[in-house]
């Protein structure tokens, strides 16, 4: 019954998925694979495609080319009320002329559970969302978070293999949104439903998600799990999407990178030779003085720009030799500060070896 | 990022299941049309095929010959002309009048709260949907020599000999700037209701007088409403056909009256069918022409309510 | 109350406006107004305001036997009317509102069509039409063409129905395993009735009022009231007909506050 999902989740296998919306390309051969159980987050900028991509796979908006395997199963021309693939709408879409139980007992009822069974149903999903009681209320008696926790107790109910959430806390306040992202988060834990989320907050996709998808126009451009995107970003793109970056430009040339005329020390492979982006995260960054220089640190020699304090931490404004800038983020520290000189001032950035990323400049 | 796939011949991807995608997408259209066929084949079958028809038949003459001769005579015989000229007399005089009386009706309307509003719209809804024929029988009754108009006005003593009012060329401008009144009101109020008070208040917040937001600012955005009225009354107007008949007095003869004789009276089906070809050619052109400057439809007084 | 789009106009000037806005109004209303009074006049005159009262005029409506027949006509052509062109109507409308077929504005056009082609030129041609089929003079015949006039109406008020309707929620209805025709009835319907049902009654209200179609293609036996209101009117001015015509414009009151009724409710 509900809590059965576990073991029937399937996996989903997009490949090669092409969608033109008359002469203009608005996914690329996408390809992706979402693992039994998973929770995976699509997370891009406004027309990246997200919203296109789940309706491809609920079946509203049909591909140019390409296939879509639930558990094997080829399903991109099943029509949509066959594929048991439950989906959440941006503003679900209650239905205003049934009631709450009605709204969530519809998917049983296409699926003709006997009423017995449907009340039963109907009642655990109601108390999985933590709206006990409420199966008389009018949908428009409802605030905005009861609405939304019955868009997806009339989902979870049917049990299908796979959940989709187009931005389904987008309409919600903060305190409320941050409130159902956990709530979300524990229900997947329960229920274990495939689940495929989009979103355009990166922070709503760092903390919910297992893996995260990161698409740019009609791309996906790097898939992982939220920390090593964060740490280990692939392309300039997800490197200026997800926090906050400088780049500064590298070449590499016989098998080592190098910034101007200094060797980076790097712990990572050399990439193959050419121009790259070295990705400088503001809190990688640190003042060091002469001694430090040697061992696995790259220093940067930089004339300070403004220092923005921020209580606990600050900001400071730093620009390279070649009049690049970057920033610097650190805890108000008395060593810290300490070693901040006074804007105008000479000063050399650290960066440690291991934080050396690069991503090809395109 | 490459994906494993099939290359082919050429070395393009050969893109999964484009196949049965495109057969899924044909699948659908169908469905579609087969929604709507029924209304499409019926509204074939009753105005297309019989136009074509009667398209076709306008092309010969008498003696079953091809030749110009139905459309020829539009030029040649004196009472075609006068014909013509009627009705675009009638048009003009009836269009010009729903401009004047309509534009102060939509005006008050759009001005007044949203409860009056909409009582008062029902002045303009109840006609619109009350048959032509009742009221072109209540303007005949208002209108004939001894009608109320005139009984009333020699009982006041203000005339002596009744006015000529019905059964000429007044009495069809009357009766038909009536029924065309609702036609011009709606889209006009409709596109008031869209004018943006802001804008007002910024016209006078600039400087400008009453007069000046007036012919500058609400007047300027009123006019693609005017003008789909407009558009709509004129064309309603050439092709007209009741309140002419019955309230034109045998005097008054107009385009769709012809025709009506033509084909009924004299079963002149080649002149009849030229009539309406050429009538058909001036409403599409007229409606093109609007929908080319405009990019509306004029359709659009139907569906508001 | 608030003035919500205020013309920046002197007290005056805007009771110049509302005065004449007020005449135009009378001039839209009265002529209905005098013809329901004087329906009730008891004298072959028509005077106005009536001398004396009386339902002679309605009697002699009901009592004849060619005007009741008259009346039956329509009211069938017009209920068929209605029932044929409703589903056919929002099947299309339905169509065009999901909006992926190609040459939609063909179809737009298309279906609108008989409202902007002159009505005399459908009704010779429909007449025409029929001759060679033996459809004049039929019920079917009239339905048809009934039909097809009424059909715009009905296919453009539920379209403008579906536009204000969230089709998202069909979406989801088919999402959660309904299938198409299905989430049309068990979701979609119910939400647009309102402009479903408005659209049957312009249906019947276009077919019951319909004149020049009708005088081509109905008669004899099917002779439409309308029609044979119309020759009445060429003849002479009979008072039966003010009775006929406040039975008319009640038809439309009645009518126009069902449908406002109707969506009052939802
Ligand atoms: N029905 C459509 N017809 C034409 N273009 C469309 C259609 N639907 C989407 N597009 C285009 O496809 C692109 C991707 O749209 P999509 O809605 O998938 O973006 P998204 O990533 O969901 O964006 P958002 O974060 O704003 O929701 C956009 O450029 C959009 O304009
Ligand atoms: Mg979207």
């Amino acid at each position: 019954m509900l809590l059965s999902l576990a073991q029937s989740a399937l996996p989903i296998g997009i490949s090669g998925v092409e969608k033109r919306f008359g002469g203009v390309s608005v996914l690329h051969d996408l390809s992706l694979d979402v693992a039994a159980g998973e929770f995976l987050t699509l997370l891009g900028p406004s027309g990246s495609g997200k919203t296109t991509l789940l309706m491809i796979l609920a079946g509203f908006v049909r591909a140019n080319a390409g296939s879509i395997k639930v558990g094997g199963e080829e399903i991109i021309t099943m029509p949509p009320h066959k594929r048991n693939i439950g989906m959440v709408f941006q503003n679900y879409a209650l239905f205003p002329h049934m009631n709450v139980f009605h709204n969530i007992a519809f998917p049983l009822k296409q699926r003709r559970v006997s009423a017995a069974e449907t009340a039963e149903r109907v009642e655990r999903a109601l108390d999985l969302v933590q709206l006990k009681g409420l199966g008389e209320r009018r949908v428009d008696q409802l605030s905005g978070g009861q609405r939304q926790r019955v868009a997806l107790a009339r989902v979870i109910v049917f049990e299908p293999r796979i959940v989709l959430m187009d931005e389904p806390l987008s309409a919600l306040d903060k305190s409320l949104r941050e409130h159902m992202q956990i709530e979300l988060r524990n229900l997947h834990r329960r229920l274990g439903m495939t689940t495929v989320y989009v979103t355009h907050d990166q922070r709503e996709a760092i903390t919910m998600s297992d893996r995260v998808a990161v698409m740019n126009a009609g791309r996906i451009e790097q898939i992982d799990q939220p920390e090593a995107l964060y740490a280990r970003p692939t392309t300039k793109f997800v490197a200026g999407f997800i926090g906050e970056s400088s780049f500064i430009p590298v070449e590499c040339r016989n098998d080592s990178v190098w910034y101007e005329d200094r060797k980076l020390r790097m712990a990572a492979a050399a990439p193959s030779a050419g121009r790259h982006l070295m990705v400088v995260r503001p809190e990688k960054l640190r003042v060091i003085d002469g001694v430090e220089q040697a061992g696995d640190v790259n220093a940067l020699p930089a004339i300070v720009g403004d220092v923005i304090y921020q209580g606990d931490s600050f900001v400071c404004y730093a620009t390279l030799k070649d009049g690049r800038q970057v920033t610097l983020r650190d805890y108000c520290r008395s060593d810290v500060l300490a070693k901040l000189p006074a804007p105008g001032e000479p000063i050399t950035l650290g960066i440690d070896a291991q934080d050396v990323v690069l991503v090809a400049d395109q | 990022m490459s994906i494993a796939g099939l290359r082919d011949n050429d070395g393009r991807k050969s893109a999964l299941n484009v196949h049965a995608l495109r057969a899924d997408a044909q699948r659908e259209s169908l469905g579609l049309l087969a929604l709507l066929s029924p209304g499409l084949v019926l509204v074939f079958a009753v105005i297309i095929v019989p136009i074509g028809w009667l398209f076709w038949l306008s092309l010969f003459d008498e003696a079953g010959q091809l030749s110009a001769a139905n459309y020829a005579r539009f030029f040649e015989q004196a009472s075609y002309i006068k014909t013509f000229v009627t009705t675009f007399k009638v048009a003009f005089v009836v269009t010009g009048a729903c401009v004047l009386f309509g534009y102060p009706l939509a005006c008050m309307l759009s001005q007044l709260p949203r409860r009056a509003a909409s009582i008062c719209l029902i002045f303009v809804i109840l006609p619109f949907w009350t048959s032509v024929l009742v009221r072109t029988y209540a303007w005949l009754v208002i209108l004939q020599r001894k009608g109320l108009i005139n009984s009333w006005l020699i009982d006041l003593g203000v005339i002596s000999q009744p006015l000529p009012l019905a059964n000429n060329f007044a009495g069809v401008v009357i009766g038909m700037t009536h029924i065309m009144l609702p036609f011009l009101v709606l889209p006009l109020y409709a596109s008031m209701k869209t004018i943006d008070v802001d804008c007002l208040r910024a016209g006078m917040n600039l400087g400008a007088s009453p007069a000046a937001t007036f012919r500058q600012i609400f007047f300027p955005l009123s006019l693609p409403g005017l003008a789909s009225g407009v558009v709509i009354v004129f064309v309603l107007c050439l092709g007209f056909f009741v309140t002419p008949a019955l309230m034109g007095g045998g005097k008054v003869i107009m385009w769709a009256m012809r025709m009506e004789q033509t084909t009924s009276l004299y079963s002149n089906w080649g002149a009849g069918a030229a009539l309406g070809v050429v009538l058909l050619g001036v409403t599409l052109a007229l409606l093109g022409l609007f929908q080319r400057l405009l990019g509306a439809r004029a359709t659009g007084v139907w569906s508001q309510r | 109350m608030s003035m919500e789009n205020s013309l920046p106009i002197s007290h005056r000037q805007r009771l110049w406006l509302y005065a004449l806005g007020g005449l135009v109004m009378l001039f839209l209303i009265a002529p209905s107004v005098i013809i329901v009074i004087m329906s009730f006049s008891g004298s072959t005159l028509l005077e106005f305001p009536p001398q004396e009262w009386s339902l002679r005029w309605y009697e002699s409506y009901f009592g004849s036997v060619e005007w009741r027949d008259a009346t039956i006509v329509s009211v069938k052509v017009a209920v068929m009317t209605a029932i044929v062109a409703t589903p056919l109507g929002t099947a299309a409308a339905y169509a065009i509102n999901v909006g992926t077929l190609r040459l939609t504005g063909a179809i737009n056009a298309l279906l609108t069509a008989s409202l902007i082609i002159p009505v005399i030129l459908i009704g010779i041609g429909t007449f025409f039409l029929y001759a060679r089929i033996g459809l004049n003079n039929t019920l079917t015949g009239l339905v048809i063409a009934h039909t097809v006039q009424a059909l715009p109406l009905v296919v453009l008020t539920v379209l403008s129905g579906l536009r204000s309707y969230d089709m998202n929620q069909e979406k989801v209805a088919r999402n959660l395993g309904a299938g198409r025709f299905s989430a049309f009835f068990q979701v979609t319907m119910p939400q647009i009735s309102f402009s479903i049902v408005s659209g049957a009654l312009f249906a019947f209200i276009t077919s019951f009022d319909e004149v020049v179609v009708s005088l081509f293609i109905s008669g004899g036996e099917t002779t439409t009231l309308t029609r044979r209101m119309f020759n009445a009117l060429r003849d002479q001015i009979d008072p039966t007909i003010a009775a006929i015509s406040t039975c008319l414009i009640v038809l439309s009151i009645v009518l126009l506050s069902a449908a406002q009724l109707f969506g009052r409710e939802r």
